[in-house]
C-alpha cells in the first residue's frame, strides 16, 4: 500500500451539477407560483332543509338587529340611515360594544369569560348583511372588510387592556375569550331577488 | 499576445466553483419551499378586490378554487364577454359547481373534509348576482367554509 508515489483516487468532475441544478431551478420557477392566498375568511350557515323554507324566520328582537344594505349602486344604507363607507366601522363598533347601555342597542348578557369574570356582553346582536344582485364585488368586500376590521379593533382594545398585547399576538386560550366577548356574528341574509340584471 | 504564449509563465488561477452547485441547490429548495404548483390555467381575467383585514389560507391541500371574471381576451370571441365561473381548467354553470365541490371532497382524506375551504377568486367588477349563486350552490354542497380572495390596500 505504502509504496512511493501513493495513487489517489482520481476526482469525480462536479462541473456539470450547476448545470443540473440550474436547470432544475428553472423547470421550479416556470412551474409553480409565488402567491400566498389571503382573503377574508368567513363561514356560511348550513343550507336550509327545503320542506321548512316558508317558516325559517327566527325571532330575533328589534334591537338585536343590524341591518347592512348594500344596493345595486353600492350605496350602504346601515340601520335605516343612508352612509359612507367610511362611517360604517364606527357604526358597527357601537352597535357591538353598546358602551352607554343604550335601549336600541343589542342587550348585554351577562357571561362567564376565562381570564375576564362575569362579562356584560352583547352576546345576542346580530349584523344581517344584504346585498343587492347588482351591487359591485368590490363594494360587497369592502363592506365586509369594515365590519371585520370593527370587530378586529374591538378585539384588539379589549386584549391590550387585558393582556398589553394585540389579539393576534395572544395564545390560542386567551384568543378564545376575547372572542367570547366580542362573537363575530355575521349573517348574509338568505338572497331575496329585487329584479334587475344580474 | 506573445506575453501569454511564453513557456512558464504565469496562468490566471481558475476560479474554484466547486461550492456553485450547494448555492444553487439551496436556492432551489428555497423556491420548492415558498412557491406552490401552478394547477390550472386561468381562463378568467381577474383583479382581485382590495381589502386589508386578510388572513392568510392556511394548507393549500385543503382549498379548492373558484375563479369568476370575463373571459381572457383572446377567448372572448369564442365565448363572449359576460362575466363566467371557471371550475379546473374549464368553464362552468352554477349548477356545476355543487358536483366539482363533491368531487373535490372526496378526493379528500376523510380527516380533512370538514377543513375543506373554498377560495372564492374574482374580478372586482363581479356583479354579487353570480357570487350569491355561487354561495348558495356552496350551502347546498355543504361547503361552508370559505374565503373571499382579496389583495392587500395599500394605504
Amino acid at each position: 500500500m505504502a509504496k512511493k508515489g501513493k495513487r489517489k483516487t482520481p476526482p469525480i468532475n462536479a462541473t456539470s451539477t450547476a448545470d443540473i441544478a440550474f436547470m432544475l431551478l428553472i423547470f421550479f420557477l416556470i412551474t409553480t407560483s409565488m402567491d400566498t392566498d389571503k382573503g377574508l375568511a368567513r363561514r356560511l350557515p348550513p343550507p336550509v332543509p327545503k320542506d321548512q323554507k316558508d317558516n325559517a324566520d327566527v325571532d330575533i328582537k328589534k334591537r338585536n338587529l343590524l341591518v347592512v344594505l348594500v344596493n345595486s349602486s353600492n350605496q350602504i344604507l346601515c340601520g335605516d340611515q343612508l352612509i359612507d363607507i367610511k362611517q360604517l366601522k364606527d357604526k358597527v363598533k357601537e352597535f357591538v360594544e353598546n358602551p352607554y347601555n343604550d335601549a336600541h342597542m343589542p342587550e348585554k348578557v351577562e357571561v362567564d369569560v376565562p381570564y375576564f369574570g362575569k362579562m356584560m356582553v352583547t352576546k345576542n346582536h346580530i349584523i344581517s348583511l344584504q346585498n343587492d344582485r347588482g351591487t359591485s364585488y368590490q363594494a360587497y368586500i369592502d363592506v365586509q372588510n369594515e365590519l371585520a376590521r370593527a370587530y378586529n379593533e374591538l378585539r384588539d382594545d379589549v386584549s391590550r387592556k387585558k393582556f398589553g398585547k394585540a389579539f393576534m399576538d395572544l395564545d390560542e386560550e386567551q384568543q378564545k375569550a376575547v372572542q367570547q366577548i366580542y362573537p363575530q356574528k355575521i349573517s348574509e341574509a338568505e338572497p331575496k331577488n329585487y329584479g334587475e340584471k344580474k | 499576445m506573445g506575453k501569454f504564449s511564453k513557456a512558464g509563465g504565469r496562468e490566471m488561477p481558475e476560479l474554484n466553483t466547486s461550492s456553485l452547485p450547494d448555492l444553487v441547490f439551496a436556492f432551489l429548495f428555497f423556491i420548492m419551499m415558498v412557491t406552490t404548483m401552478r394547477e390550472v390555467t386561468l381562463k378568467v381575467q381577474f383583479r382581485a378586490p382590495q381589502a386589508t383585514e386578510l388572513q392568510k389560507l392556511e394548507k393549500k391541500s385543503l382549498v379548492t378554487f373558484i375563479y369568476v371574471g370575463q373571459p381572457l381576451q383572446e377567448l372572448q370571441a369564442k365565448m363572449g364577454s359576460e362575466t363566467r365561473i371557471q371550475l379546473n381548467d374549464q368553464f362552468a354553470e352554477t349548477s356545476e359547481i355543487q358536483d366539482y365541490i363533491a368531487q373535490e371532497k372526496s378526493s379528500m382524506k376523510e380527516e380533512d373534509q370538514p377543513f375543506m375551504t373554498v377560495s372564492i377568486k374574482a374580478d372586482r367588477e363581479t356583479r354579487m348576482g353570480i357570487i350569491t349563486d355561487i354561495k348558495q350552490a356552496l350551502r347546498e354542497a355543504y361547503a361552508l367554509k370559505i374565503s373571499y380572495s382579496a389583495a392587500l390596500r395599500m394605504e
